[in-house]
């Protein structure tokens, strides 16, 4: 009765006296899983540790740096913020506003260059 | 019911997924995400504001170490601990991020236990991740001291570049503040959840939508968030 119901309205569940399956509250999801991601995070920080432990340099520390920074960060919001189950709605309206900052980055970047040669031109003591 | 309702928006049939789903929601009356309380969007939405002020911190940072002709001082050596008879290059903020990211996981374990009702669990969890988080903030503050004493300051440091001083104590005295906060957060919401608040529906911050644990996920989004910024805070400041 309850379910047929529920069909009419267009309803599943919450306006419904309790069929088992709306019992289903918010993120559910085997420990396994966390247990999993927990343990690719202690790697992937060791990882970041050993770039500096190991002293590499140049363009292979910081490829590795950004690479092991950007992997921690996605397991975390993935998984542990659930953003992997969220509605893309929610996903894309709290992901894509922080890629302004890459313009912000870029701006600055060159801001800044621009500062160190005027204080290289400005301050430096001559040859 | 209508408590119901309003806490976990019903999963019309009409949802529909990818792209057009996103136009489908934003372009809807009254509420864009559809499935999430509005507790959790506000907690993204204020997280999300952070990101920025974190955000701006880096990148001034950025700016100020790029644009210095003095040398910056090598964060492998300030940070390095005289342990077993020698020196061991930033052992003590690795040891911190270890630290950040067992919490985060003993935090997200009691998430799940929440939403199974296991009230013992979650609390234990709960306080397993305040602890770890106290952990992390008395070890910053030992980290602070040990370069207060060998002369860092805002203005100076005894190695190079004086921005050094500046960014340091700013970008990791506003992170220490966020975990300092979390614990306290995290105190509370522990006791709420073993004294039973979210099963009987008592009245208070939070507490009144009945048999729902998703505040100890909220509150987890938070905690979340607090590591995630100290991965970039790792990357960029510690290790570049």
């Amino acid at each position: 009765m309850a379910q047929a119901e529920a069909q009419d309205h267009g309803l599943h569940g919450s306006a419904v006296p309790a069929p088992a399956v709306a019992h289903v509250e918010g993120q559910q999801h085997p420990v396994r899983l966390y247990l999993v991601v927990w343990g690719w995070l202690f790697i992937l920080s060791a990882g970041s540790y050993s770039i500096d432990y190991f002293g590499l340099q140049g363009y292979l520390r910081w490829g590795l740096i950004i690479t092991f920074m950007m992997l921690k960060a996605g397991l975390i919001v993935a998984v542990f913020m659930h953003m992997a189950w969220e509605r893309l709605a929610l996903a894309y309206a709290i992901l894509v506003p922080p890629l302004l900052i890459l313009v912000f980055v870029t701006i600055m970047v060159l801001e800044s260059d621009y500062t160190e040669l005027t204080r290289i031109l400005s301050f430096s003591v001559g040859p | 019911m209508a408590e119901t309702a309003l806490g976990h928006a019903d999963r019309t049939a009409s949802q529909q997924p990818g792209l057009r789903g996103i136009a489908a929601d934003w372009s809807s009356d009254q509420r864009a995400f559809k499935n999430v309380s509005w507790g959790k969007a506000m907690m993204w939405i204020f997280l999300l504001s952070d990101t920025f002020i974190f955000g701006c911190f880096l990148l001034s940072y950025m700016t100020a170490r790029m644009s210095t002709t003095v040398p910056w001082p090598n964060p492998s050596e300030v940070f390095a601990l005289h342990l077993f008879g020698r020196d061991i290059p930033l052992i003590l903020i690795a040891i911190m991020t270890f630290v950040l990211i067992s919490s985060s996981g003993t935090m997200a374990m009691a998430v799940n236990f929440g939403y199974r009702h296991d009230r013992r669990k979650t609390a234990v969890l709960m306080l397993l991740t305040a602890a770890l988080g106290a952990t992390f903030v008395s070890m910053q503050a030992f980290e602070w001291t040990k370069l207060i004493t060998e002369g860092v300051r805002p203005w100076a440091n005894p190695w190079g570049a004086a921005q050094f001083g500046s960014s340091f104590f700013m970008i990791t005295g506003f992170h220490g503040t966020h975990v300092t906060i979390g614990v306290i957060f995290l105190l509370v919401t522990a006791r709420k959840v073993w004294r039973g608040d979210y099963e009987a529906g008592a009245r208070g911050f939070f507490t009144s939508r009945r048999g729902q644990y998703e505040n100890v996920e909220i509150m987890g989004l938070y905690w979340h968030f607090v590591d995630l910024v100290w991965v970039f805070i790792f990357a960029f400041f510690y290790l570049w």
